[in-house]
């Protein structure tokens, strides 16, 4: 691997080479987490640590791994380390670990959690991992807040629960839209944060399967 | 009998585990662009699901549950903090195991699943119905039928998506939304279409 920059690893992964936008990783609980802030925050900061340390434990021991069971052994440093945050979350946040329910255990199948360790910090040193698992987990942490950011803000009118549009049921003037509440409204808008991003970023528009032939005659009109 | 069949609508329409709950998207985006590959991963989940719920449930309510290991004279013994590592380890011995009885008995559907099941490991499909089991507390009964809805209703869901996919590349998609952009907002349609079981109450 060529050079890289301890920069390049933790920045690229926000916008130019995203988890979700572009390597498709992650995706599930990304979706589910984002009806409102305080919780999407909280898996974002679960997910950044878990990340961030089984990429420094996978590359610290990467070179005692025989190839044959590296798999297994990746899979039990995550568990390990989400039982940890899963157990913390427990006794210091309770209700937002109710809220979280099952999905703080879907760390562990997380593609990004697993795809970072066998990436990059089995050919990287443990300093190079931490970061990179931090940049993923940051580029993770962008996309779900944008989603919450929306969900939230149109869907019931408040942010971190501080109501900044008054709904009508409470006497104010604004009609929530409670569509942006349910499933179908997170993968709206991620598809739209997605087009938004390849807008900006041309390079990143996949290649179409057919193309589009121009009409060869006339039409008679 | 009832409770049993209005459990297994619910799993399969209500609660639909890729399109309600988000789970399994990961492959669920990845191997949906044709249809025999998403009804042979369609396959291969509802088989490991059927089998991987109710195992763990009887690891769950026999040794992890507190005051479960009465049995063996430790009646204040409280596991449960060990349920994520063991359902990961359980999934992925039975994975490894199924791989290897297909291989020895069934070759023709080895060859059909063979690529599937080693990413079935990490399908949170897999992971999170063996949490909501816990969460709920299903019976043994329960969870065998649970793990079959489940696994149906995901199956049901990656086809159709497929279907979809099939017919879409012939469409002339905006740039920037071409491929996982529209496959998105393709499956918060088919959501939304779903959604609309959710009025049945059973």
């Amino acid at each position: 691997m060529a050079e890289v920059t301890a920069k390049q690893v933790l920045f690229e992964p926000i916008f130019s080479n995203n988890p979700i936008g572009l390597q498709i990783l992650g995706i599930c609980s990304a979706l589910a987490v984002t009806t409102s802030m305080n919780v999407t925050i909280v898996m974002c900061l679960s997910v950044i640590a878990v990340t961030a340390f089984s990429n420094l434990a996978v590359s610290l021991v990467r070179t005692q791994i025989p190839g044959s069971i590296r798999i297994i052994v990746q899979m039990t440093i995550i568990a390990s380390l989400v039982i940890v945050v899963d157990q913390i979350l427990k006794a210091y946040a309770y209700e937002i670990s109710k809220q979280l329910s099952v999905f703080v255990g879907l760390i562990i199948t997380n593609c990004i959690v697993m795809g970072r360790a066998e990436g990059f910090a089995m050919k990287n040193g443990p300093w190079l991992s931490f970061l990179d698992g931090i940049g993923n987990g940051m580029g993770y942490s962008v996309m779900l807040l944008f989603v919450a950011f929306f969900r939230e803000l149109l869907g019931a009118g408040s942010l971190f629960g501080v109501t900044l549009l008054s709904p009508v049921n409470e006497g104010g003037w604004y009609i929530t839209n409670g569509l942006l509440l349910l499933p179908p409204s997170a993968f709206f808008i991620i598809g739209l944060a997605i087009w938004g991003l390849r807008t900006w970023m041309p390079e990143q528009v996949e290649e179409p399967d057919y193309k589009m032939s121009r009409h060869t005659h006339k039409e008679a009109f | 009998m009832e409770h049993y069949i209005s459990l297994l609508l619910k799993a399969i329409f209500i609660e639909n585990m890729a399109l309600a709950f988000f789970l399994g998207m990961c492959t669920f985006l990845a191997i949906s662009k044709k249809i025999e590959a998403a009804t042979g991963l369609g396959i291969a989940v509802v088989v490991v699901l059927t089998l991987t719920v109710p195992v763990n449930n009887l690891i769950y309510n026999n040794i992890l549950r507190e005051g479960a290991l009465a049995w063996a004279g430790l009646p204040d013994v409280d596991l449960s903090f060990l349920g994520l590592i063991t359902y990961i380890g359980v999934i992925a011995a039975i994975v490894q195991i199924m791989e290897m009885i297909l291989d020895k008995y069934i070759p023709a559907l080895y060859s059909a699943l063979g690529v599937f099941l080693p990413l079935i490991t990490v399908n949170c499909a897999i992971m999170g119905a063996a949490l909501f089991m816990v969460e709920r507390d299903y019976t043994f009964g329960e969870s065998v039928v649970y793990g079959f809805g489940a696994g149906v209703g995901w199956a049901l869901a990656i086809v159709a998506l497929a279907g979809i996919r099939e017919k879409l590349k012939y469409s002339d998609v905006p740039e920037g939304l071409r491929g996982l952009g529209i496959t998105f907002i393709t499956v918060g349609l088919m959501s939304l279409g779903f959604m609309s079981f959710s009025g049945i109450s059973l």
